[in-house]
């Protein structure tokens, strides 16, 4: 027998008391277990650890209070022309208000300037961009809910119902959005301006029937990503072994549409509404930006653009303003977007 | 394989048919014309110029006098430019859009791919943040906003570049710049995510096993299964693109069929429209028959049904 | 240490996740023999195929060593570089990977990846090269090889997908192949062909053999010797005689007796080990199986076993044995 290197006669000091069985009560103390969490406990603490995401989300609820909150006692409206102060350069007065200042009146300076028929800019940026969160916000409640009906029906179906319905889908792809919603635009004037006389309808005439286009556009049009994926996911879950367990233990089509498919779609839904968001506001400007979105005087991000490209050579910073804004608004939702993904949706993970 | 693209080509027929129908129906039911809003046309003048282009017929009648000529190839005259047809603008029109187009889409994956790879190797490093912010503010940005921008540096306070037309190759530059801007962004992303999946495969730790250096396990072994996102991504992005964007024509006023488009559309140039969609569809579908087919080339296991 | 194809001392290993530090390996030392066949067993997380890979310089992105030396074939591997280690992969050690499913790249033809590694270290011609991929592949006992070499990975099934894999890893007839896992993704008759072929290649060859794997029944028809491996830690190393006759420590004492037996008389029911295995992020100071044990002592959660031979190769690091000895002692 080799000589143990380490034989009882050793540094450590023992005595017999040390090898007396341990209680169990010794053991578990030593024993680091991790808590249990549940899907959404964890998701959200991963999600508050996730830096990038928290900016972005105190960049959109910041964007959000300047866009829903703040115009409500901003002491300027968005419509309102003050004469002799056009084109002002940013906290400048009009000779008019530098004459009411030195008489001791007190007038909130222009932050961001004026527009070039006296408006002040402050608060158009701010309801551009409240018309931008209310496009994207309802865009994307919209395309999930026909999106995932649509997708869930195709995938639960199958067959040729799944056939047809997904025929249905690239079809739409294949048309040209524009033309739907230059053509639609046009074809809803004449029956949005009868239902705007109506009672109870005359916010019509505030939004614009363009915008309500945009509305139905989204609805006929941009469902079709969304149900895809809704489709493939539910075809996924539905091969799964897991799904295939539920039903082989007896458990009913209702319990396992409620306890396996919805809860583990439920994440990958999240995740692609938010990431709607930005990619409908992104829509929405480009339209408003070719003069087909909101109506005057009401502002959206796009067409503040839009309109300070004339200008451009004088005032960039008319255009400067919502190109930064909208750009910071769909970068925040696309990295929130992200961040839930991350957090939620572990499998979208790279 | 034969047989497979002869069956999507057929497909393509019906899906580029039942869009061509659908416009024709949607456009006709709106509301207005191609002649009503021109100024001081006499009920007279209008009848006669309904009775030449044929819109005086009943619809069902024009739509299958407009099928017949669409199959044997003549989509008929442009109702507002008089004396040119339909397909001379698209053929006048189209190479241009295409060359702008196909330049800053060939831009976008040479550039891309490589910083998508880039990312992906030295992920989260300096290098891998840096790219991936980038990308990440790209895909964040409107194009009317990039052009503007890129007009408002390069062609109005530097003035190192014309702004309109594209009469010299100095003209092509922002307008390419705007037009891959977007792609670029996404590519990159879209290779990052790809490759950092491939990298993870368990062939990859065999290419290292067999003392495969890391250049051939990136370019034989990975490269090819990660492009397999950026190849699908491609095919409708190169149909959008070379058809023209119309915010970059107008912007840069380049003469190119993205501007012809919308302009038919709120002019109702029933025949340039009917012609131009027809002619997105088409190419739209070739598009996604090519990268099917792509696909098949690049990876065996898909099977071509 | 010449007499020895592989020596690996003290080495410790740790991965670097976002979450902490995952004391993956920790002192780890074996010693393979030239053609001999180590099994290391364990469960899942024990750092078998984490030492394994660590030999071949393929430790993934997080993982970093932190100390030790590993040796093989004369080659010191800690101070080698990528392009160095490059040459030894492939040619002088090779591996097989547990999932043949996944192991071979989709979109190459099963010849093109067997001549790559051929033409890699060999300056044979091309249809020298050829003519090789070709024996191999009968070697492995594919029939039709010229044909099965134009096929691609999807075609062929998992067995023979193992097999390609083993004809790629044998090319060019390496010292050291490193077996992680191979049949655990295998149907069990596939399972006992993949096995029979690599003991008959290997006595033709004559190369060793480092076989990872958690099925002790492998093991015990294949090895000449066995390394028990419990987080990170090699709790016990012999013949297979020594783990399988007299074990010392009281996991694989455990081991051992959840595996049911042929010759067992009535209805003797399995003994699963209890509990989950640690958490290596937050390893415990004492002896890691402690929490798990029944026959658990203070001193277990409290100070690592020192180590004890019994024999010449045959130790272990468990209390209950010095336990003995002190009684044993006190006796006398």
């Amino acid at each position: 027998m080799r000589d143990n290197p380490n034989p009882l006669s050793m540094q450590l000091k023992l005595n017999p008391d040390d090898f007396l069985p341990a209680s169990d009560e010794e053991k578990q103390s030593l024993v680091v277990m991790r808590d249990s969490v549940s899907f959404w406990k964890d998701g959200l603490r991963r999600l508050g650890k996730n830096k990038i995401a928290m900016v972005s989300l105190v960049a959109v609820v910041i964007i959000m209070l300047f866009s829903f909150v703040v115009p409500s006692f901003y002491p300027y409206s968005y419509e309102e022309q003050i004469r002799g102060s056009e084109n002002m350069a940013p906290m400048k007065y009009s000779e008019e208000e530098q004459a009411r200042i030195d008489a001791g009146e007190h007038i909130f300076p222009h932050v961001l300037g004026t527009d070039k028929l006296g408006r002040d800019y402050a608060i158009r940026v701010m309801m551009g961009s409240r018309i931008s969160l209310i496009v994207g916000l309802v865009a994307a409640v919209i395309i999930l809910i026909i999106g995932s009906v649509f997708g869930s029906i195709a995938a639960f179906f199958g067959g040729w119902v799944d056939l047809i319905m997904m025929r249905i889908v690239d079809i739409i792809y294949t048309v040209p959005d524009i033309l739907l919603i230059v053509l639609l635009s046009f074809a809803l004037k004449a029956p949005l301006e009868s239902l705007s006389q109506m009672p109870g309808f005359g916010w019509i005439q505030v939004v614009g029937r363009n915008l309500i286009s945009i509305f139905i556009v989204f609805a006929l049009l941009y469902w079709v990503g969304m149900a895809r994926m809704v489709r493939s996911q539910i075809l996924m879950l539905k091969e799964s072994e897991y799904v295939t367990a539920a039903r082989a233990l007896g458990a009913s089509n209702g319990r396992i549409i409620k306890k396996h498919l919805l809860t583990n779609c439920i994440g990958t839904l999240i995740v692609t509404t938010t990431l709607q968001i930005p990619s409908s506001i992104f829509t929405e400007s480009f339209l408003s930006f070719l003069g087909l979105g909101v109506a005057v005087p009401m502002p959206s991000l796009g067409s503040l653009a839009s309109d300070a490209i004339n200008g451009l050579n004088t005032y960039p910073y008319l255009l400067f303003i919502p190109a930064i804004l909208i750009s910071l608004i769909i970068l925040s939702f696309n990295l929130l977007g992200d961040g839930l993904r991350d957090a939620f949706d572990p499998k979208m993970k790279n | 394989m034969v047989r497979y693209i002869l069956k999507r080509l057929g497909l393509a027929i019906v899906t580029i048919w039942i869009v061509a129908t659908l416009t024709f129906f949607l456009m006709n039911m709106v509301p207005g014309g191609p002649f009503l809003s021109e100024k001081a046309v006499s009920p007279k003048a209008l009848a006669t110029l309904e009775e030449k282009y044929g819109l005086d017929k009943p619809l069902f009648e024009q739509y299958i006098t407009y099928m017949k000529g669409a199959v044997h190839g003549d989509f008929g005259d442009s109702l507002k430019q008089r004396g040119r047809t339909v397909m001379s603008i698209i053929t006048t029109k189209f190479p241009v859009s295409a060359r702008v187009g196909g330049l800053a889409v060939l831009f976008s994956f040479l550039l891309g791919v490589p910083l998508g790879c880039i990312s992906a190797l030295n992920r989260g490093k300096a290098g891998d943040n840096a790219i991936i912010v980038i990308a990440t503010c790209g895909i964040a940005v409107p194009s009317f906003v990039v052009c503007t921008v890129l007009m408002y540096i390069f062609g109005v306070r530097l003035k190192w570049l014309p702004t309109l037309g594209l009469s010299t190759w100095k003209n092509y530059i922002m307008p390419i710049a705007a037009l891959a801007f977007y792609p670029t962004a996404y590519i990159t992303r879209l290779m990052r995510s790809s490759m950092l999946d491939v990298l993870g495969q368990d062939y990859m730790r065999t290419a290292r096993a067999k003392g495969l250096n890391q250049f051939i396990s990136l370019f034989k072994h990975a490269l090819r299964n990660a492009v397999l996102p950026v190849v699908t991504y491609l095919g409708p992005l190169l149909a959008y693109t070379v058809t023209g964007s119309f915010i970059v024509e107008k912007i840069f006023t380049i003469p190119g069929l993205g501007g012809e488009f919308i302009g038919s559309i709120t002019s109702r140039d029933y025949t340039v429209i009917m012609g131009t969609t027809i002619f997105l569809a088409a190419l739209m579908v070739i598009m996604n028959v090519i990268v099917d087919i792509v696909y098949k080339l690049v990876d065996p296991r898909i099977k071509l049904k | 240490m010449s007499d020895y194809l592989v020596s690996i001392e003290h080495e410790r290993l740790s991965f670097f996740t976002p979450a902490g530090e995952v004391k993956a390996l920790n002192d780890v030392s074996f010693q393979v023999k030239q053609g001999e066949v180590l099994g290391i067993v364990g469960e899942s997380g024990s750092g078998k195929s984490v030492t394994a890979y660590s030999l071949m310089g393929l430790t993934a992105y997080p993982g970093k060593l932190l100390g030790g030396s590993l040796d093989f074939n004369g080659h010191h591997i800690n101070d080698m570089t990528e392009k160095q280690m490059q040459k030894i992969r492939g040619n002088e050690i090779s591996i097989i990977f547990q999932d043949p499913m996944t192991s071979l790249n989709p979109v190459y033809t099963i010849g093109n990846q067997i001549r790559e590694v051929i033409k890699l270290h060999t300056d044979k011609s091309k249809s020298e090269v050829q003519a090789r991929a070709v024996e191999l592949l009968e070697l492995v006992g594919i029939n039709e090889p010229e044909r099965r070499l134009r096929q691609y990975p999807h075609e062929l099934s998992g067995g023979m997908r193992q097999r390609v894999m083993i004809a790629i890893a044998l090319a060019c007839e390496p010292k050291l192949l490193i077996a992680d896992e191979p049949t655990t993704a295998l149907d069990v008759t596939i399972q006992a062909q993949i096995l029979e072929l690599m003991m008959s290649l290997k006595d033709k060859m004559g190369m060793a053999i480092l076989m990872i794997t958690h099925d002790l029944g492998v093991v015990a028809s294949m090895c000449d010797r066995i390394a028990v491996m419990y987080a990170g830690n090699i709790v016990e190393y012999g013949t297979t005689d020594d783990i399988f006759y007299s074990p010392k420590h009281e996991y694989t004492k455990g081991l051992i007796r959840s595996i049911p037996r042929m010759d067992s008389k009535g209805h003797e029911r399995l003994i699963p080990i209890e509990g989950t295995p640690v958490d290596l992020l937050n390893p415990p100071k004492g002896c890691p199986f402690a929490s798990r044990c029944d026959k658990c002592m203070r001193i277990c959660l409290r100070e690592k076993a020192p180590v004890m031979y019994f024999g010449d190769v045959h130790y272990t690091s468990c209390w209950m044995n010095q336990k003995a000895e002190l009684e044993g002692g006190t006796k006398e």
